[in-house]
């Protein structure tokens, strides 16, 4: 085992960060998070930058239009981008990291020639119509039904947790075609222009405030058969070659910013009032700080692990669940820490007087949300008890 | 980069936990509580397999290789619950102890400062002083007057003497090697907390596969299966941590060797604790029997936190890096 980088993989971080550099000073002010339109523009615009200077689809194998970096390149540029504080994938998340891949992989050449380079550029925002109401942690059981109309399908359901929805230009949709196969065997992958007749977003505002997720009503809605991925009823499949892009990559960016945050709540422990002192001077607060620390350097090294693996088997291990177990732990652990110590600051999400103290409250918010999305903890535990320990399934309903 | 055991790293745990599978039988491990928690056969065997010459350089008769293969043997005795003082020993090896390297010679150690309590001393030929601004070595039996068994040990295969003073011996190194014996010695003990960790973790998987409740193998139940699945994920953040540590050990340029030490044995001796009492849990009411192999672990856990310095200590370690 080797934790040091390869003098191509040094070169690599140089220049990158030479890059970075330049650039970054010369980007306008951040929009307003709840400012979608703006934020649309701020972020395609940005990913226009990297397309130019070669940085775009990184992980993207090279028939695609992308760099076919190794997934430790792509740990780099994760690592580097967010250290240097560059913008984040925003908007053009589901594009790059599930449509795109998944487009190339399945899709036919038409579509490819199509959606490709638009993703690549940000000429094109996407977003994912997977949940359903009735369908979260048991995907396969989506509703949203899909009738073959001559050339079309004519699709009526409803999704939800759609982020992005209010600026995206297409959505990969699952969808039922055949309602009478086990439940896996009628699913169907579409790409639907958010532009037709029948759709109706509508947002949904979080705990934290933002209305980052939508629901999607779809009523009628008629897609070409010619946007369908993959063969009717194999959509079910496609989805799963779409998860299998992971790279042990997707929580780098956050990796950063939670040893930021850390950092950050030991500092403020120096100057809040605890007791008779500072919160620094409780040897419980120090020790958990300190618990802390040790828990994000070993999620780090954790998520080298992962990127190692990934690079060798060309597939992601179930690494990932063990990690997003952990850190989705840590996060709550940090969390209700710096809730703990904050007193009447914790009660805002502005500053309370002259600490910095919102980023704190923001960040317990937010923690709540990582044991929830993309596979909440429960089933993370389900899916490592079951694949690494070999414990056997509970009895399902086919 | 390439984060993942290699070839050779492989090898070695494939060979070790080979021999630990024939060798370390429930029946020997138990028989080890009459022999002063050693066993001298097992301890020739480790030593012909090279566990204590490890890391001595090829010119001196060792096998020349780094921390990181150390940490792969190490975890792998642990994981076996291999009894006696394997850490002393080999480090005390690599001081050049003469008959430590092929393990016909067995070392304990104390600490300088307050030699409390001595683990294996009835089993042992010498005793490395560590602390104060030197390594000592000194002859075991020289350290029988002052030394009173402790009746009831909490780990049956770590028999205890308590000792008030220890005499003088031989120096063996100075201040910074004692500070190598310490960092290397962290180390290596967080290494066998990591496969105590994953073998209370085993015990208890295939229990859960076994036992049957309800008509139905316990381990189908979330109840169940979700301890499991967090005791995994425990003692996997530990191995990132104990692997990294290794590395830094190795390659010092990485960054701050003490701290990615004490993050490991840390989290290596809370995975180790907690999984211990997992285990005795999935297990039920066998669990808290004398004759199920859960509380072994579990003690041993108990007895590798403490040479550690314990999980608090380590914290505030940590958080100096704040």
């Amino acid at each position: 085992m080797d934790l040091r980088y390869s003098t191509d993989e040094i070169a690599f971080r140089d220049r990158l960060r030479s890059w970075l550099g330049e650039v970054l000073p010369t980007l306008p002010l951040e929009p307003d998070r709840d400012d979608w339109e703006a934020r649309r523009t701020y972020d395609t615009q940005w990913q226009r930058l990297l397309y130019d200077a070669g940085y775009a689809g990184l992980d993207w194998a090279a028939d695609a239009g992308g760099r076919g970096a190794s997934p430790t390149e792509h740990l780099i540029f994760l690592e580097e981008s967010e250290r240097a504080g560059a913008p984040y994938v925003g908007v053009n998340f589901v594009g790059l990291l599930h449509a795109g891949p998944t487009i190339n992989a399945c899709g036919t050449d038409e579509q490819k020639r199509h959606h490709l380079p638009r993703i690549l550029t940000g000429e094109e925002v996407w977003c994912q119509g997977f949940s359903e109401p009735d369908a979260g942690s048991d995907l396969a059981s989506l509703q949203t039904r899909a009738v073959r109309d001559g050339d079309h399908y004519a699709v009526t359901g409803q999704k939800i947790w759609t982020s992005h929805a209010q600026v995206a230009d297409y959505c990969e949709l699952l969808v039922r075609t055949d309602p009478d196969a086990p439940k896996h065997e009628g699913i169907t992958w579409l790409i639907m222009p958010m532009d037709l007749p029948g759709i109706e977003v509508r947002p949904l505002k979080t705990i934290a405030g933002s209305d980052e997720f939508s629901e999607v009503f779809l009523d009628d809605v008629r897609i070409p058969v010619t946007n369908r991925v993959g063969d009717e009823n194999d959509g079910w499949r496609v989805t799963m070659v779409t998860l299998s892009f992971e790279r042990g990559t997707a929580f780098v960016s956050e990796m950063i910013q939670s040893r930021i945050l850390l950092s950050d709540l030991a500092k403020l422990c120096r100057n809040l009032p605890h007791g008779s002192g500072s919160a620094w001077e409780d040897a419980g607060v120090r020790r958990e700080l300190g618990h802390l620390a040790a828990l994000f350097d070993a999620l780090w090294a954790l998520t080298k692990r992962n990127v190692t693996q990934a690079t060798r088997d060309g597939i992601p291990g179930i690494g990932g669940s063990v990690f997003k177990l952990a850190y989705a732990e840590a996060r709550h652990r940090l969390g209700d820490l710096a809730m703990g110590l904050l007193g009447d600051a914790g009660l805002t999400l502005d500053d309370l007087g002259d600490l910095p103290t919102a980023q704190h409250v923001r960040g317990w918010l937010h923690a709540i949300s990582i044991s929830i999305a993309a596979g909440t903890s429960q089933i993370q535990r389900n899916i490592v008890g079951e694949r690494i320990l070999g414990l056997p399934k509970e009895p399902r309903r086919a | 980069m390439n984060f993942d055991l290699d070839d050779d790293e492989r090898a070695l745990q494939q060979g070790i936990r080979e021999l630990c599978r024939g060798r370390v039988t429930s029946e020997r491990i138990r028989n080890a509580a009459d022999t002063g928690g050693v066993d001298r056969g097992l301890f020739r065997e480790l030593g012909e397999a090279g566990v204590f010459a490890l890391t001595i350089p090829d010119e001196d008769g060792g096998l020349g290789l780094g921390a990181t293969h150390a940490v792969v043997v190490f975890e792998e005795l642990g994981r076996a619950l291999v009894s006696g003082p394997i850490v002393a020993t080999h480090l005390a090896a690599t001081l050049g102890v003469e008959g430590a390297a092929d393990g016909t010679t067995v070392v304990t150690s104390a600490q300088h400062d307050s030699p409390t309590g001595v683990a294996h001393l009835d089993g042992c030929d010498r005793l490395v002083l560590v602390g104060g601004e030197h390594l000592q070595r000194v002859d075991a039996d020289l350290v029988g007057e002052a030394a009173v068994p402790v009746n009831r040990p909490l780990d049956p295969l770590t028999p205890l003497h308590r000792v008030s003073a220890l005499p003088d011996g031989d120096i063996l190194g100075d201040a910074d090697s004692v500070a190598e014996w310490r960092r290397r010695g962290q180390l290596l003990t967080s290494a066998l907390l990591l496969g105590n960790a994953l073998g209370s973790l085993e015990l208890a998987t295939l229990y859960a596969k076994q036992r049957e409740q309800f008509g139905r193998p316990i381990g189908s139940f979330q109840a169940v299966k979700h301890v499991l699945a967090d005791a995994l994920t425990r003692a996997e953040v530990a191995r990132a941590a104990v692997y990294a540590a290794a590395c830094h050990l190795d390659d010092p340029d990485l960054g701050d060797v003490d701290a990615a030490l004490a993050g490991a044995a840390l989290l290596a001796a809370d995975a180790a604790i907690k999984n211990g009492k997992t285990s005795i849990q999935v297990h039920g009411g066998m669990g808290f029997t004398w004759e199920v192999d859960a509380h072994l672990y579990l003690k041993r856990a108990m007895v590798l936190a403490a040479a550690i310095g314990g999980v608090a200590a380590n914290e505030e370690r940590m958080a100096e890096t704040l």
